[in-house]
């Protein structure tokens, strides 16, 4: 069974998305244990690419903060291997399709099963080209997560046929950012996830908000949340992690 | 070559977003059904034939010829074409494509600026909407096309995120597009990008291989024994190479920018220091570091200044049956500087890249031999660059 489904066990989850190395290494282990202590039931690493052509200005940022303090994949994974010691909710990477490749896409994959990542979202890896990936996944054990998106429309039940992990719903059109309205129909959406898997569903993109979190996850199975957690790290820096532990706090609160 | 998945030996594909996947079908079933349609076909040929000025010449280079003392060179003359580059062909095809898909929008990146002028052309001919994406960095250095685009009523907007040039100005559009698909068509401009576009804009481009074949036999009984043409994503080299890729014996020879030299950091010739990775939607050749980051590229010429190649050329490249060089920017400024004295034709900064490899081959050859240069553009975009890389400033 995927260890992501543990993540889903505690009520409707709450999901938090960090980029790792953004602005070191060390504030991300402690936003991370922050996250975890004050209830995320699961974390997105991400690991910084210099082009995240699916993100908005907030993660481009932090992608970029985090290659100009010399992140590399290696020390991403030697940073999880670490960081398996402290944290034991589910572990996922968000990162770009040649960020794996180029790194070797066994070594990447077999890196991941044994510091400890259960899945991997890959947001430029549409379902036409996931075999690029999958077999070596399944090899591992590590989860491939699939997106849906708003104008997902008659491609949602084989992607959700062939789910595993979690399904990652879209919420809106465009890139990664906070927004103050969502008008996606998502629960035609969700109910055509539900009516093709038994794999949990969360929705991310656009959520700020507690109000956001809730009305997301009572649709859903949980909420993902990453530009609002990173803009507190871009603007606490070092002392994020004491701000983002109460942040999560309020969003879980939401949810419970 | 293509199977259903666009692929080019093992490059190509379709590496984006799922929000985006959806709008790459829609657009490649309306390519399938248009393509063989004849209206469809009738119109385009009369906008390229009325509006741009096709079949664009092919012109014996005499003076060249004796000058350099080898192989007969004849030019391509795709700067005579409306908007004064090859760009007009394939942005003519699409925005005809994506008007008869109900589109009213049209969004593009530029590099050197002659696809962005191009498709504000063509918005404002076909009465849509544009907006073109354009490297900050882009924006100071080809200012002129910057006015000309918002003077055919596209709104520009200067990209400021990464390096500031073309590969910023494409991941831009592309996040635009996931924005607003409904009633937008992003006019890419090379042969690169997810599937559909690699194939659909070297369709569109092949135009000028057809017309070479047809008047190189008009004018000389015979096929070329090369054809030159430079390659950023490298669609005036794959619309000039591809008629020709069944006739082997006709050499096929794309030139890249090596900026300063390809065993510098201020490069960007892709297939000579690149390596295999995943971008923009497909899988080729790219400039990039041993984790995979893309690398910032550099060429005096904007309109070469990408970090990757489209994937029929990587794929080229692999069979063998193209030869891609290197001409560095000194070679390229000379070349600009040598064909304007010579032939009275000042080229693209672009296609003075493939001027400077003919320069060095044609002396190599027999007399008996054909070699043509696709003059991609025209020059004038380039003067006030190439004067302050000799040390003048000139007020555009």
């Amino acid at each position: 069974m995927s260890n992501l489904k543990r993540a889903f066990e505690n009520g409707k989850a709450f999901i938090a998305f960090v980029t790792c190395g953004d602005p070191d290494l060390e504030t991300t282990r402690e936003v991370v244990k922050a996250a975890v202590e004050n209830g995320a039931d699961l974390i997105e690493l991400g690991i910084p690419f210099s082009d995240p052509t699916a993100e908005g200005p907030v993660i481009q940022g932090a992608n970029l903060r985090a290659l100009s303090g010399g992140i590399t994949t290696d020390k991403v994974m030697e940073f999880v291997q670490e960081l398996r010691n402290d944290v034991k909710v589910p572990l996922v990477y968000m990162t770009y399709a040649n960020v794996v490749f180029s790194y070797g896409t066994d070594r990447f994959i077999r890196r991941c099963s044994e510091v400890g990542i259960d899945g991997i979202i890959i947001p430029d890896l549409p379902y036409e080209e996931k075999e690029e990936f999958l077999p070596t996944c399944h090899e591992y054990g590590v989860d491939l997560v699939s997106l849906i998106a708003p104008t997902s429309d008659k491609r949602i039940a084989k992607i959700a046929g062939d789910a595993e992990g979690f399904v990652y719903i879209v919420s809106s059109l465009g890139v990664t950012g906070m927004r103050s309205e969502i008008n996606t129909d998502l629960a035609s959406i969700v109910k055509m996830v539900r009516d093709n898997t038994d794999v949990p569903c969360a929705i991310g993109f656009g959520i700020s908000t507690p109000e956001q979190a809730k009305k997301m996850a009572d649709l859903s199975d949980g909420a993902i949340v990453g530009s609002a957690i990173v803009k507190l790290i871009e603007k606490y820096g070092k002392e994020a992690p004491k701000y983002v532990g109460e942040y999560v706090k309020s969003m879980k609160d939401a949810l419970r | 070559m293509t199977n259903k998945q666009g692929r080019f030996g093992i490059h190509g594909g379709q590496y984006i977003p799922e929000t985006l996947m959806n709008a790459v079908i829609e657009l490649e079933e309306a390519y399938e059904h248009y393509k063989n349609d004849e209206g469809f076909n009738k119109e385009l040929t009369e906008l390229f034939n009325e509006y741009a000025g096709r079949p664009s010449r092919l012109y014996y280079a005499e003076k060249m010829t004796k000058d350099l003392g080898g192989a007969k060179i004849y030019l391509k003359r795709e700067d005579l074409n409306h908007t004064g580059a090859h760009k007009i062909n394939n942005v003519l095809g699409q925005a005809l494509l994506a008007k008869k898909m109900g589109k009213t929008r049209l969004i593009a990146e530029t590099g050197a600026g002659q696809h962005g002028v191009a498709t504000a052309t063509a918005a404002a001919l076909m009465g849509m909407e544009c907006v073109v994406f354009m490297g900050e960095e882009d924006t100071k250095r080809q200012a002129l096309n910057v006015y000309r685009m918002r003077l055919l009523g596209a709104e520009v907007i200067p990209v400021t995120t990464g390096t500031a040039t073309l590969k910023d100005a494409v991941s831009e559009a592309m996040r635009e597009w996931t924005s607003r698909i409904d009633d937008t068509h992003y006019c890419l401009g090379s042969v690169m990008g997810p599937h559909p576009f690699p194939t659909i804009v070297r369709d569109f481009q092949a135009v000028i291989s057809k017309e070479i074949k047809t008047q190189m036999l008009e004018k000389e009984g015979r096929l070329p024994d090369a054809v030159i043409a430079c390659v950023g994503g490298g669609s005036n080299a794959i619309g000039s190479f591809y008629n020709f890729i069944d006739d082997k014996d006709v050499r096929l020879i794309g030139c890249e920018a090596a900026g300063r030299g390809v065993d510098t950091f201020e490069t960007a010739a892709t297939i000579a220091t690149g390596k295999i990775g995943i971008f923009h939607g497909m899988k080729s050749y790219f400039c990039q570091d041993e984790y995979g980051q893309i690398a910032p590229v550099y060429s005096i010429s904007a309109g070469l200044d990408y970090p990757g190649i489209g994937p029929e050329h990587a794929y080229l490249h692999d069979a063998g049956r193209a030869e891609y060089v290197s001409i560095t920017d000194e070679e390229a400024v000379n070349a600009f500087e040598y064909l304007a004295r010579t032939e009275g034709i000042i080229p693209a900064i672009e296609s003075a890249h493939a001027v400077a490899y003919a320069m060095k081959l044609a002396p190599q050859l027999d007399s008996d031999k054909i070699i043509v240069i696709t003059i991609s553009g025209r020059g004038d975009k380039d003067c006030a660059a190439i004067a302050r890389y000799r040390g003048e400033d000139i007020h555009e």
